[in-house]
């Protein structure tokens, strides 16, 4: 692969990459996500094309338009998600769409299978059903089915990351019987220890651009990882230190399990505090969607606790949130105090009186209130100012509604607040007026379907909405998703305003750089446990890539976790499980 | 007595049904809810029925041409409504469900229009329908010969086409493409199977066959007498998809079942109109049940096809 280059709107996915791959070679292609990896393979097995560059395969230049073509040059692509029809068997998938002139006999196709597999150590039954299948089964059944049309070029996208040690042990087994008999084999992966394991030659790509390929015997994991994440960029992100942070929201030996029932955060622990913003690092796919869910209530918290801080101290009591009864019952309890320090006692008070002095903003909380949110709905979680802003792959699928105007997703918000039937559309629409100007949204007009803006300025949309409600816990994931430079920016510099104003802000993002030069505390996940809790402005680059690695290679990211003088946990050396099966996010959000 | 005349009338009746439920199997396979059965049906109907009147006034009397003439036109705008649908779901990747509705309610009137222009003659068509009701022409009062052959040619043809049906889409790689293209349209499209063509293709045929049913109805079951029951024929039709589980082979038995059903309350005495109408309920109660049944069970292979009522889209490159 010559100069390859592959842009999705404005995001650059591949820039000007030049590849090799041998015959009779595992070549492993090393990066992080969203590096592009997933989208420069999938140039050669004809998913995408290239905007520029050449393709050679055995020296004559080839123009890869569709599978098929792929397939024509023998080369194929087992992708992480499994093109497989689920109510047939192994055999009918494998026959699907192959092109022979004999007759069409399912037992045939059965028994040349079983050849295959016998040749190279592959186990398979040709008759099960693929829906009664295991997930490495199904890989199986892929690489077959790559290999019946002939494929010499195989490309496996993260084969890894879904499979056990012991299944992942078979599967290299396979692939070295499949070198020995002169297939190239290409493997998509970010985890060290098993590019260490099985290649012969390293390709790491960072940010769409390839930097290096190197002999595996002549290379360590230190210096891939090195290679990997990079040198250390300035950024220009204004960040002052945090003004008085004090615990707004204790995390404490949270477990979610994720929808196939595997813990995608397993007991997890530490504490947001308001003044300050928490960076969450870690590769995609490693609990933090599953963590800021389980904290918004989106997500069943299976055990431990979630406590929030409520800054009530010296601020009045109103009705908005707190009922008559509920006044009278915390005032019993010594909750409140009027402004000249005394206890308020309402013995004795009628509820008139009452209403005057909450309306006069005469009852004031003593102290804040401590509220755990596990078994709270997402409404009230909500309400209590705990706003969770989550840019997924797909922008529009979250939090806003693409068909309706950028003044009808305000009003989506705040509708309840509302007394009359109908909707006020002015408030929302003022709102959507002051996010216009001032986040720069580049739209026709506030009644503009927001399907229609481009994707920086949805997101702009999205994050000022959430903002506009004065949050005291604003989590933000993935803000800066597909946004140009110019836009990152700005979304920093509205993430370090609510920080100066005492908001405790979370920060989910991939890009280490910021993470390091916006966060002042940095959480680090790796297979959905703490790997390490680090400060930001101290930690270098190299050892939060470690630590963002440690679940794929157990020793080396404790040694480093001991030097920083962190607390890690123990680190057993189960992986795979829970996965990093998002990796396209990064590469595929166009 | 009653009881081999129930059976006859049972197995002659569910010749409307198996039309209309291997045709629509075969649509559904491909992946595409063609709610416009009932409309295919009188469309079918309404065209054979004008075929055989213009036959009959341009006197024709051979009782081959009066049946095999009907059948093709019957065949052809059952095609052409089915392309109608598959222009609209396939390619402008219109609802399927919107779609079919309206397609239904398009033939409905329809074949209202048609018929209206030979109302006025239309008592005519029972003098061919003598070639639809007896293919082998025996008169005997044996149980076995009133039961399984006092037929018309089309009941046969529906059985025919029924099992055919089975053999294609479980032995062949054409039946093998057409379910992995209603199953997982963008894994067949990887492999390279013309997704699109498949599912024109089976609407179609589908529509085709699901026509012949009006025709049979009309002219051999009706025995020439046009009336407008074909629209909740339809409806049965496809809840019959659902109660033989996407099983042209099941859908035979199961058409005689709803055949026997529908006509249930003729052969018991003494029950009143409100009765009757509530008995011909029981096929869709039926269906209902095997729903919950299928639904409770999960079982992977009693299951509609997969991407059933999703519109295709190939990723944009």
């Amino acid at each position: 692969m010559k100069n390859i280059t592959k842009t999705f709107g404005s995001v650059i996915a591949n820039n000007k990459v030049n590849l090799d791959i041998r015959k009779g070679e595992v070549l492993s292609v090393l990066g992080e996500n969203g590096c592009g990896k997933t989208t420069l393979m999938n140039m050669l097995a004809g998913i995408y094309y290239p905007d520029s560059g050449q393709i050679f395969v055995n020296g004559e230049e080839v123009t890869i338009k569709s599978p098929k073509d792929a397939y024509a040059l023998k080369i194929g692509m087992v992708h992480q998600h499994f093109k497989l029809v689920d109510v047939f068997t192994a055999a009918q998938n494998i026959a699907l769409g192959v092109k022979d002139n004999g007759h069409y006999s399912i037992k045939k196709i059965a028994a040349d299978v079983r050849e295959m597999a016998s040749r190279y150590g592959f186990i398979i039954d040709p008759n099960k059903m693929i829906h009664e299948m295991s997930v490495s089964e199904k890989q199986t059944v892929e690489i077959i089915k790559v290999l019946y049309r002939g494929a010499n070029i195989l490309i496996l996208d993260e084969p890894t990351a879904v499979l056990t040690p012991q299944e992942i042990k078979t599967l290299f087994n396979v692939l070295r019987e499949m070198k020995k008999d002169g297939k190239s084999i290409v493997i998509i992966t970010h985890k060290l220890n098993e590019v260490m394991e099985i290649s012969d030659r390293v390709a790491v790509l960072r940010k769409g651009e390839h930097i290096a390929t190197v002999e595996t015997k002549d290379t360590n994991e230190k210096e891939l990882a090195d290679m990997m994440v990079g040198k250390k960029l300035n950024l220009n992100i204004d960040r002052k230190d945090p003004v008085d942070p004090k615990p707004r929201l204790i995390i404490e030996h949270m477990t979610v399990k994720n929808r196939d029932g595997l813990k995608a955060v397993d007991d997890v622990s530490f504490t947001i505090n308001g003044g300050e913003i928490l960076g969450i690092a870690g590769i995609a796919g490693n609990g933090q969607k599953e963590l800021l869910e389980g904290i918004a209530g989106l997500q069943k918290v299976e055990s431990g606790s979630i406590i929030f801080h409520n800054p009530k101290k010296n601020k009045p009591v109103t009705f908005f949130h707190k009922d008559l009864k509920k006044i009278k019952k915390m005032a019993g309890e010594g909750k409140f105090h009027y402004p000249d320090g005394t206890r308020v006692d309402l013995t004795g008070k009628s509820n008139k009186e009452i209403i005057r002095l909450v309306n006069e903003e005469q009852i004031l909380f003593y102290e804040d209130e401590i509220i755990d949110l596990r078994h709270r709905t997402p409404r009230e979680i909500q309400e209590l100012g705990i706003k969770l802003s989550f840019v997924p792959e797909d922008r529009l699928n979250m939090g806003l509604v693409g068909n309706m105007s950028i003044v009808d997703n305000m009003a989506l918000r705040s509708y309840r607040k509302g007394k009359s039937i109908f909707v006020n559309k002015k408030r929302p629409k003022n709102l959507a007026d002051t996010i216009i100007h001032d986040l720069e949204v580049v739209t026709p007009s506030d009644q503009t379907p927001v399907r229609r803006l481009s994707g920086g300025n949805v997101q702009k949309v999205l994050v000022g909405r959430e903002i506009s409600s004065s949050p005291k816990v604003l989590m933000a994931a993935y803000p800066v998703r597909g946004l140009d430079i110019n836009s990152s920016y700005l979304i920093y510099n509205l993430l370090n305003q609510q920080k100066e104003r005492n908001v405790a802000v979370v920060y989910v993002g991939e890009d280490l750089d910021v993470l390091l030069a916006l966060a002042d505390r940095l959480v680090v996940l790796s297979g959905g446990k703490v790997a390490g809790i680090v400060d930001a402005r101290k930690v270098t680059k190299e050892e939060v890539g470690l630590l963002m690695l440690s679940r794929a290679s157990g020793a080396e990211a404790e040694a480093v976790a001991d030097m920083l003088g962190q607390t890690s946990e123990s680190k057993t050396p189960k992986e795979g499980t829970n996965t990093e099966t998002t990796e396209e996010e990064g590469t595929n959000n166009d | 007595m009653a009881f081999v005349t129930f059976l006859a009338s049972s197995l002659k009746l569910s010749a409307t049904f198996l039309y209309g439920s291997t045709g629509e199997i075969i649509t559904e396979k491909s992946g595409h809810l063609n709610l416009g059965i009932p409309g295919v049906m009188s469309v079918g109907a309404a065209v054979g029925c004008v075929t055989v009147f213009r036959l009959l006034k341009a006197e024709v009397a051979s009782g081959f041409l009066l049946v095999f003439l009907p059948l093709l036109a019957t065949l052809v705008a059952g095609g052409l409504m089915g392309v109608l649908y598959s222009f609209m779901t396939v390619t402008l990747r219109a609802n399927q469900n919107v779609t079919g509705l309206a397609l239904t309610t398009l033939g409905v009137g329809l074949a209202g229009h048609f018929m209206n222009g030979i109302r006025a003659e239309s008592m005519i068509l029972g003098r061919a329908s003598k070639y639809y009701t007896s293919l082998f022409g025996i008169n005997s009062t044996n149980w076995f010969v009133q039961v399984f052959l006092s037929h018309g040619v089309l009941v046969y043809l529906a059985i025919i086409i029924a099992i055919a049906t089975q053999i294609i889409l479980n032995r062949t790689r054409i039946g093998l493409h057409l379910r992995a293209v209603g199953e997982n349209p963008a894994t067949a499209d990887a492999a390279g199977v013309n997704v699109t063509a498949y599912k024109y293709v089976a609407t179609i045929i589908g529509s085709g066959i699901a026509a012949l049913g009006g025709l049979f109805t009309i002219m051999d079951y009706m025995g020439g007498n046009w009336e407008y029951i074909l629209e909740g024929f339809g409806w049965l039709s496809i809840a019959l998809v659902i109660f033989t589980l996407w099983r042209p082979a099941l859908a035979i038995p199961g058409s005689i079942i709803f055949g026997g059903l529908y006509i249930a309350a003729g052969f018991i005495k003494g029950i009143s109109f409100a009765q009757i109408e509530l008995i011909k309920l029981l096929p869709y109660v039926m269906t209902i049940v095997v729903l919950i049944f299928t639904s409770i069970v999960g079982n992977k292979k009693a299951q509609p096809p997969a991407s059933l009522g999703l519109n295709y889209f190939r990723e944009e490159r």
